[in-house]
């Protein structure tokens, strides 16, 4: 983490072989992303938004180039340094929320905690605390099937922001959720990146989403084509 | 303890899939329990039959003596040796002389054997010999069901027995049906009769002699000259054999009911595995190590087996219970067409190590029909298994 980086990103190239080719999901892509930032990668479908998020989640590997996330080079890190980067340092939020469907949102809120190994009375106050950063302390015993789109992706954000991670990922948050809830969502998003200082990285293409980012960077074809800061 | 915690977590959560699976599961638990135990009733009552109304703690067979080979009774039978006599008078063993014979039941010819036996004898617990008592001018006879039937004969009624005695001579008498007598052991019944010992060793011309000596349980056999002692493992060499056969017979029955349970659960395991893939992509991303997404998927389904043996104690205990005081009272004849020396009515025989054999098979099988599946999908790149893509 040097210069206050927690991601690096150099000449990262991701090839996916298809049959006799290859295609070339990401093309020499470098970034750089500090702490508390609330940056963006935009751009459309089949751009490498995902594929970039999944490198940086070290869910996956680059072909080529170094991806250095909170000082740990995600390509040689081991399936269970990776497993531990991400339960240490990382929350994910995704598109279709993934939440444990015969969990509550407490069970689903305290997962990540369990894997960490906190006690349960340091549990139970982090999860009721996410919860109300989140508005859904009083649904802590539903469960995914009696919550609506909204509800549970702002779960799956307490599950993400839970155990107070350096960088939470976030993979088209809002395309599952009508403009309403988008906005709530990503109001609590801003809220959560001021008051915790965690990094917020989404990949997605929806306007709403991208008037609130602070940083904006524009995918075409597997390379960055811009990237804009607001002042 | 994250693991377990998560896994009863999950199963519990999946409501009646968790149930159904755990029920059949149960369902094997209980039949395989239900079934050994019969089968270790059958065995344990086979032995202790044979031992309290045939063999007792031994034979002491005289030199010769072929049980299988008529031709030999000829010449096996003995004078009792000064040892044995004082075994005989110590209440120790029962003396039995066997003479080949033939009867004629209603002017038909049958083979038999003539036994004779001491009326008042201990060393056979359960052998009705004090029936054979008569007036003095008869020559009482037991004989057991089996022999009735096939010869036509009920108590009271008089036979004609042919016999050759000692020195070769041809001789003949009518015998009283005194008693009939129910064994599961053919080989004292059928073609058998049982009539007093000194009337048996009169008729031979035999005075004194046996062709085999049966010795009470717990007594402590020494060499004898011209006798040899056959012990238990000997004597029960067949039936010890053929109850091996059996135990193979239903040790495939139980595969194949194991078998059948424990595809479901694969099955049901497989399709859990396989459903929730997307659900161990989460788990994987949320920092979940391959390792333990195997482990939870396992114990998820181990688990269902100690359900099963939750449940199948709540329904499985009363009726084995019942079964146990009750037993399975065969229909007619059927004990005779098992091919083992069994009662009319079968009683079970259970055991700690029974049940906690068949509960460690049950949750150890269960494991591993629920390992493979979920290391098959833990290979999955997390990037797939989020997309709840299979490769």
């Amino acid at each position: 983490m040097e210069n206050g980086k927690i991601i690096d990103l150099e000449s990262i190239v991701k090839d996916y072989p298809m049959g006799r080719t290859t295609l070339t999901a990401l093309n020499n892509v470098s970034l750089t992303f500090g702490p508390g930032e609330f940056a963006g990668l935009v751009g459309p479908s089949g751009s490498g938004k995902t594929t970039l998020l999944n490198i940086i989640g070290s869910l996956d590997t680059p072909t080529s180039g170094r991806a250095e996330v909170l000082g740990k080079d995600v390509g040689c890190l081991s399936p269970k340094d990776a497993a531990r980067l991400r339960n240490l340092h990382i929350g994910f939020i995704f598109q279709t929320f993934n939440l444990l469907p015969v969990y509550t949102a407490y069970e689903n809120v305290e997962f990540p905690l369990l894997l960490l190994g906190m006690d349960a009375a340091a549990r139970k106050k982090a999860v009721m605390d996410a919860l109300a950063w989140v508005g859904l302390a009083d649904r802590a015993r539903s469960r995914p099937g009696q919550m609506s789109g909204g509800q549970n992706q702002r779960v799956a954000i307490a599950r993400a922001v839970v155990k107070k991670p350096e960088i939470v990922l976030a993979d088209e948050p809002t395309a599952n959720l009508d403009a309403e809830n988008s906005h709530k969502i990503l109001d609590t998003m801003v809220e959560l990146n001021k008051s915790l200082g965690t990094t917020f990285v989404f990949a997605t293409h929806d306007p709403k989403v991208i008037e609130h980012l602070r940083r904006k960077i524009v995918l075409v074809d597997g390379r960055v084509e811009r990237d804009e800061r607001q002042p | 303890m994250i693991i377990p915690k998560l896994s009863i977590r999950n199963i519990l959560g999946a409501g009646t899939k968790t149930w159904l699976n755990a029920v059949v599961l149960s369902l094997a638990f209980v039949t395989i329990i239900w079934g050994q135990s019969l089968f270790r009733g059958i065995n344990e009552e086979a032995s202790r039959s044979m031992i309290d109304m045939q063999i007792g703690g031994g034979q002491y067979w005289v030199e010769g003596y072929d049980p299988f080979d008529p031709f030999s009774l000829e010449k096996a039978h003995a004078p009792l040796p000064p040892p044995l006599q004082a075994a005989v008078a110590a209440g120790d063993a029962t003396p039995i002389l066997i003479v080949q014979a033939t009867v004629y039941p209603e002017g038909r010819v049958l083979p038999a054997e003539l036994r004779g036996i001491d009326p008042g004898q201990k060393a056979l617990a359960t052998f009705p010999s004090s029936s054979i008592s008569g007036p003095p001018d008869i020559v009482p006879a037991l004989i057991g069901a089996r022999m009735a039937k096939a010869a036509g004969l009920a108590k009271g009624d008089a036979v004609t027995v042919r016999w050759r005695d000692a020195k070769g001579t041809f001789d003949a008498r009518d015998l009283v049906v005194v008693e009939t007598f129910t064994t599961t052991l053919q080989t004292i019944d059928a073609g058998q009769i049982w009539i007093p010992l000194e009337e048996l060793r009169k008729m031979a011309a035999m005075p004194g002699e046996a062709t085999m000596a049966v010795v009470r349980q717990g007594f402590q056999p020494a060499a004898v000259p011209g006798w040899i002692f056959r012990d238990l493992g000997f004597l029960k060499k067949d039936l010890d054999a053929f109850i091996k056969t059996k135990t193979i017979g239903m040790s495939i029955f139980y595969v194949l009911l194991m078998f059948l349970a424990l595809l479901a659960v694969f099955n049901t395991q497989v399709l859990s595995v396989f459903r929730r893939r997307r659900e161990i992509g989460t788990m994987i991303a949320l920092g979940m190590t391959r390792a333990r997404v195997i482990g939870l998927f396992t114990l998820e389904g181990a688990l269902q087996s100690i359900l099963a043996v939750l449940i199948g104690g709540v329904y499985g205990i009363p009726f084995l219970a019942w079964f146990k005081a009750h037993g399975w009272e065969l229909p007619g004849g059927q004990a005779d067409n098992f091919g083992l020396t069994i009662g009319n009515v079968l009683y079970p025989i259970y055991s700690v190590g029974l049940v906690a054999g068949t509960a460690a098979l049950v949750f150890l099988a269960t494991a591993i029909v629920s390992f493979l599946p979920a290391r098959q999908i833990a290979r999955l790149k997390p990037t797939d298994a989020l997309k709840g893509k299979l490769k």
